[in-house]
């Protein structure tokens, strides 16, 4: 299963364990973390559901490309990790 | 008199309180992010906050113990934008209005239980009857045609900055945006009127100067003795309505500048108003150096500029639409600056004490 790992300093913020979810894709992976944690979401994602301006997401040690929609492929052994941006501070 | 005052900085949101000996700070929540906007519900033993993390968006908190703890409630939420809607273009960048919660700019409270409403950039207004658990998108103005003239003020997009509550009949709100002018609701929000005859924006083409849709006030107040006097620091001066916020008469005599963007009414005596004004445009310092706060007292026929106790040489201080405050009797006044500092005054503005001038950029003073 995919592993969900999130920041240390949105940890601080709300409840931001590291999960292992099902998931295809990393829209599938996170809304499968928010199911667990809904105020996580808005943390996340915008109003309309793209990754906010100043949080970056990492599959594997590389940045998604679909920022809107999260399309971007997982493995099941993947790691998923959502970060901030040096930006935005 | 007020005994506590909540201030919303850059760094978090800062408490003062008075006892026999003055005012002092006592208590600083939310460490190191902004608090653009926060509301003590004092009928209802409430504070609420909008703090807005520089990652992670903007969220709504609510206390019921008068801020020493906090839980973290619903954030007004722009609806699913469907392909078929139509963008809303920003007439002055050309650039499509996004469904997407920029900021808290405005938090007050309705007349029912745990009534909330809440102005936001990019401009939609938000209403909540249960606290903050949970919010709805006031969608008859979000789709009102006029909203296509509105434009983005000092902010990249525009912004309800002031709503009033009419506290003769709840059913009617002002709203002010920057830059859209003034909006007034008799029916709790269902349907608008954009009013505002005699709003004057010298910023525009002559043609355009006059439409009430494209104003920019800085901030609207209104004496909740008297809601039909209502005072607005608009972008290129002073405006005064006497009729609701009908017709507007500009004010152009008022020394040391009409330009600025804060101005509160007295609660009791709607011949009253405070504002602190400022080099207009791309100054936005304090005039000559030298801090003050205007008062006028005869319903704007004449303006005293009140300055002492507030630095008079190489203060540069600027105060935002939301860092002025005034007491519900109208003798009691505190406002913040964008350089830290806050002053309170006990007597009506006569004579001020700082607070402090070690704190945060000041985005939000309001007494609890």
């Amino acid at each position: 299963m995919p592993s969900v790992h999130f920041t240390a300093n949105l940890a601080r913020q709300t409840t931001a364990p590291v999960c292992e979810v099902d998931g295809t894709t990393v829209s599938e992976a996170l809304h499968a973390v928010f199911s667990q944690h809904p105020t996580l979401r808005g943390y996340v994602l915008d109003d309309q559901g793209a990754v906010r301006q100043h949080v970056v997401v990492f599959v594997d040690g590389t940045a998604i490309a679909d920022r809107r929609s999260q399309a971007d492929a997982v493995k099941p052994e993947s790691e998923i990790f959502v970060m901030q941006s040096l930006s935005g501070g | 008199m007020s005994t506590k005052l909540y201030l919303g900085t850059r760094k978090g949101l800062i408490e003062a309180e008075r006892t026999t000996t003055g005012w002092s700070i006592t208590r600083c929540s939310f460490i190191g992010v902004q608090v653009p906007m926060l509301l003590p519900h004092a009928a209802e033993g409430m504070v609420y906050a909008a703090v807005e993390h520089g990652h992670f968006g903007t969220k709504f908190h609510a206390s019921q113990d008068g801020g020493a703890t906090w839980e973290e409630r619903a954030c007004p939420a722009y609806p699913p934008k469907l392909d078929n809607v139509p963008d809303v273009i920003n007439p002055a960048s050309q650039q499509a209005i996004p469904w997407d919660l920029k900021k808290v700019w405005a938090l007050e409270a309705g007349a029912a239980p745990g009534e909330l409403w809440c102005g936001t950039l990019p401009g939609g207004l938000f209403h909540s009857l249960d606290g903050g658990a949970s919010w709805h998108l006031v969608e008859s103005l979000w789709n009102d045609p006029g909203r296509a003239k509105w434009m983005g003020g000092g902010a990249e997009w525009p912004g309800i900055h002031t709503i009033l509550v009419d506290p003769r009949n709840p059913h009617r709100l002002l709203i002010a945006i920057s830059c859209g002018g003034v909006w007034e609701s008799v029916d709790n929000g269902a349907s608008w009127k954009n009013i505002g005859s005699g709003i004057r924006a010298e910023y525009l083409p002559p043609e355009m100067a006059f439409d009430p849709g494209i104003q920019d006030p800085h901030r609207i107040a209104w004496s909740t003795a008297q809601p039909d006097t209502i005072w607005m620091q608009h972008h290129n001066g002073i405006f005064h309505s006497t009729d609701g916020g009908q017709q507007w008469r500009e004010i152009t005599d008022a020394k040391p500048s009409t330009f600025g963007f804060a101005v509160v009414a007295h609660p009791l005596d709607p011949q009253t108003a405070w504002f602190v004004p400022g080099i207009k445009d791309e100054f936005r310092v304090a005039c000559d150096g030298a801090l003050c706060v205007m008062r006028t007292r005869d319903g704007g026929q004449t303006f005293e500029a009140l300055r002492s106790g507030l630095p008079q040489v190489h203060a540069y201080h600027l105060v935002y639409r939301h860092c002025l405050d005034v007491s519900g009797d109208g003798r009691t006044l505190a406002f913040g600056s964008t350089t830290g500092s806050v002053w309170i005054s006990e007597n009506g503005g006569d004579t001020w004490e700082r607070l402090s001038a070690d704190l945060p950029p000041v985005y939000c003073v309001r007494f609890g």
